[in-house]
């Protein structure tokens, strides 16, 4: 096996602006002014000495360096020919960046990158589609700007038309097209992109569920034919089937390289998530989450205590603790339940209920707590993964953490018990079961 | 299409350096890069189909199409015979002033044209920048290209009216040798567009003032060439310094190749070679420096 792909102590750092980020209150303000000389001088002295020592001291107070962000920081790996890694990792964690650079769209401000054979990125489908361009101009100019020569895609013509399944409209502009015919055109171009190295960024995320599955079969399809992929998504699923071998990136650091399995399990229960809480720093939030604070996400058994398992026959709370340091017109607090797959369970938001909703419509600057109850009876033993969202509907996203915390389900005492076997199915319900002779 | 085909067999087909065959090595680059034309030439056909598509859809949708090429300095024509020619009557170096004027506004439409979309190039791209690798100039180099076709159309135009001039016995217009230099008047023009918009595209991608900059240096830089008026009006102590716009050197050499103007190559045609190639030069360094941030600021 040879190496296609060696990444050395890779590290990008971003500028976040010019702008100094907005203070909050009084005494926020003057801390950060009386503080900013000695965070200065903290600076100085960093960069004073360059020594390996002092690396980690500088990650450590990177973010005090207020204008700059670090994406990535000191990431190592090597990928082999063939091999089909997949790169999983919060929003935020420099998954987009790796692949940027990867790409050669961006440069990384320090460490090597050493590629070997052609790389293809997918970082988006429909790149350099021109609406009034027909559907067949559209597929020479978008072959051409992901890198195919001319020939290359006068070859894969026809394979390109028939995959899209837009045969009819194919001398028409795209501009008419539907939405979805757009799309399955735009990732046919990109799907026959032969590159010796793919990187891909949640492009299949197009489309209607049927088209989802011909990508992820197109996808498997190439990393059979021992091309080197690399493989982003928040889809655990798609990395489960599609990957042997995975990386986590953490806040822009290799926190993880193991086998896909192995990586998603340590994915889903990473983070603070592992006692049943979340808490969040007030640094460690997006500054554009502002005036909404998430301070923590808790999650209780019957009896009050915070818990990191639940017992399918009890019910259950998830709470939501945050601040307002300003009014909110129609926030609500919304949470994500899901498989440790990555399958949805159910959305649920604090307003749901008409009269919370008028009551709640407009919630003044404050200390808040969103709780809410699952029933007993209601959950399949196994891992879930609880996210959580702040939102005003059609106006803003305050904050949004998709993986906050995780929890397992222990099925004691749940219906069907007396069997040993695992039971397929998310929900675990006590069913009235009537059995009549006739 | 299968794996190895693709391999190093189609030498095209490879990526950048030849380190070994098709293995690059990205690490930060520091201050002034080489140009790595290299690069530019690997993706030549990128560049085609930049242009080709900025033709193919130029003109969709409006009703006039094509015909715009020569609209446009066809009625700057028409306004400036009426007021320059007809009322202030400006010398026109003997030629009919609608000739004289049009003959100059053709390589200004080429130059002003391609300045404003090239230094656009990048901004209007955007998504691109952000979402593919390719090198850079391959955006302001085929807008520059793509105005091309526009000035051949209008040159059409030209050709009519002196064959009109020459039917109704004003003009004694003959095919002349120094026609064919033309060409190297309007590479001139081209580079010289091509060197400002490096500078300006680069700058448009950090600071959005650029895009107001464009319109007002274009109207300036039109004032201070022999567009409306003929070069011979600028005193003899100015006339090297004047000589430092290369539009000037382009559109006295179409009047001298085309109508047989006084203004044949001379010292002054050197000064405006010599500012193309620095702006052309500068404006590569200045771009491939700037490059590997532009999907950064953009």
């Amino acid at each position: 096996m040879t190496t296609v792909i060696r990444v050395e102590n890779l590290g990008k750092r971003y500028r976040i602006g010019l702008v100094p980020q907005k203070y909050q209150t009084l005494s926020e303000n003057i801390t950060t002014v009386l503080g900013a000389p000695f965070r200065a001088l903290r600076n100085l002295r960093i960069a004073g000495q360059p020594q390996p020592a002092t690396r980690n001291l500088q990650y450590a107070i990177r973010n005090t360096q207020s204008d700059h962000i670090w994406a990535l920081w000191e990431v190592n790996f090597e990928v082999e020919e063939g091999q089909v890694l997949g790169i999983i990792g919060r929003n935020g964690a420099g998954k987009s960046t790796l692949l940027k650079i990867l790409s050669r769209i961006t440069e990384p401000t320090e460490g090597c990158l050493t590629i070997r054979g052609r790389v293809g990125s997918l970082l988006e489908v429909g790149t350099g589609f021109h609406p009034e361009l027909t559907g067949r101009e559209n597929i020479f100019l978008n072959g051409a700007i992901l890198g195919m020569k001319r020939a290359e895609i006068e070859h894969k013509f026809d394979e390109i038309v028939a995959f899209s399944e837009v045969e009819q409209f194919i001398d028409t502009p795209v501009k008419r097209y539907s939405s979805g015919m757009y799309l399955r055109l735009a990732f046919a171009v990109a799907a026959h992109l032969e590159p010796e190295i793919l990187v891909v960024d949640e492009v299949l995320a197009v489309g209607d569920a049927e088209f989802q599955k011909k990508c992820l079969g197109k996808m498997g399809d190439v990393a059979q034919q021992g091309r080197t992929v690399l493989f982003v998504s928040h889809n655990m699923s798609a990395i489960l089937r599609l990957t042997q071998e995975s990386i986590v990136l953490e806040k822009g650091r290799l926190a993880l390289r193991a086998p896909s399995s192995e990586a998603v399990d340590y994915y889903l229960s990473a983070g603070n998530s592992k006692s049943g809480e979340r808490i969040w720093d007030a640094d460690g939030v997006p500054a554009e989450a502002a005036p909404f604070q998430p301070i923590a996400l808790r999650l209780r058994d019957k009896a009050g205590n915070i818990v990191d398992t639940i017992r399918s026959t009890e019910p259950f709370s998830i709470e939501m603790e945050y601040s307002l340091a300003a009014p909110l017109a129609g926030l609500r607090i919304g949470i994500y339940l899901s498989t440790a797959r990555g399958e949805y369970v159910l959305t649920s938001f604090d307003t749901d209920d008409q009269k919370r909703f008028e009551k709640h419509g407009s919630r003044p600057a404050g200390h808040y707590l969103s709780r809410c109850t699952l029933p007993p009876d209601f959950l399949n033993g196994g891992r879930y993964s609880l996210g959580v969202n702040a939102s005003s509907y059609r106006i803003r996203r305050y904050f949004m953490d998709e993986q906050a915390l995780s929890f397992n389900v222990d099925t004691s005492g749940a219906p069907g018990m007396q069997w040993a076997e695992p039971r397929p199915g998310v929900l675990r319900p006590r069913l009235e079961w009537q059995i009549e002779t006739t | 299409m299968t794996k190895t085909d693709l391999r190093p067999s189609n030498p095209s087909l490879r990526s950048g350096q030849a380190l070994q065959p098709s293995t690059i090595v990205i690490r930060p680059s520091k201050g002034w890069t080489a140009l790595n034309l290299r690069d530019l030439w690997m993706y030549r056909e990128l560049a085609f189909f930049m242009v080709w598509r900025d033709l193919k859809v130029r003109y969709k949708q409006t009703l006039l199409g094509v015909s715009w090429a020569v609209i446009q300095p066809f009625m700057t024509m028409v306004v400036f015979s009426i007021f320059f020619g007809m009322l202030a009557k400006i010398p026109s170096d003997g030629m009919p002033y609608p000739i004289f004027s049009y003959v100059g506004l053709l390589p200004w439409t080429l130059f002003a044209n391609a300045l404003n979309n090239a230094s656009r190039s990048l901004v209007s791209h955007q998504n691109m920048v952000t979402k593919i690798y390719f090198p850079r100039l391959v955006l302001p180099l085929a807008s520059v290209v793509a105005g091309v076709v526009d000035f051949l159309i209008a040159f059409l135009v030209l050709i009519g009216m002196m064959i009109y001039y020459n039917l109704i016995g004003v003009t004694h217009l003959t095919l002349r040798w120094e026609m064919l230099t033309l060409p190297l008047y309007m590479l001139l023009a081209l580079v010289t567009a091509l060197g400002v918009a490096l500078w300006l595209s680069a700058l448009f991608v950090k600071y959005r003032d650029v895009g107001y900059i464009i319109p007002f240096l274009s109207e300036f830089w039109k004032f201070v060439s022999p567009i409306a008026y003929s070069t011979t009006l600028v005193p003899e102590k100015w006339q090297l310094i004047y000589a430092i716009n290369p539009m000037a050197g382009v559109v006295n050499g179409f009047r001298w190749a085309l109508l047989g103007a006084p203004t044949p190559p001379d010292i002054r045609l050197l000064a405006s070679v010599g500012v193309a190639l620095f702006l052309l030069i500068s404006g590569l360094f200045y771009f491939r420096r700037m490059e590997k941030t532009f999907a950064d600021t953009i």
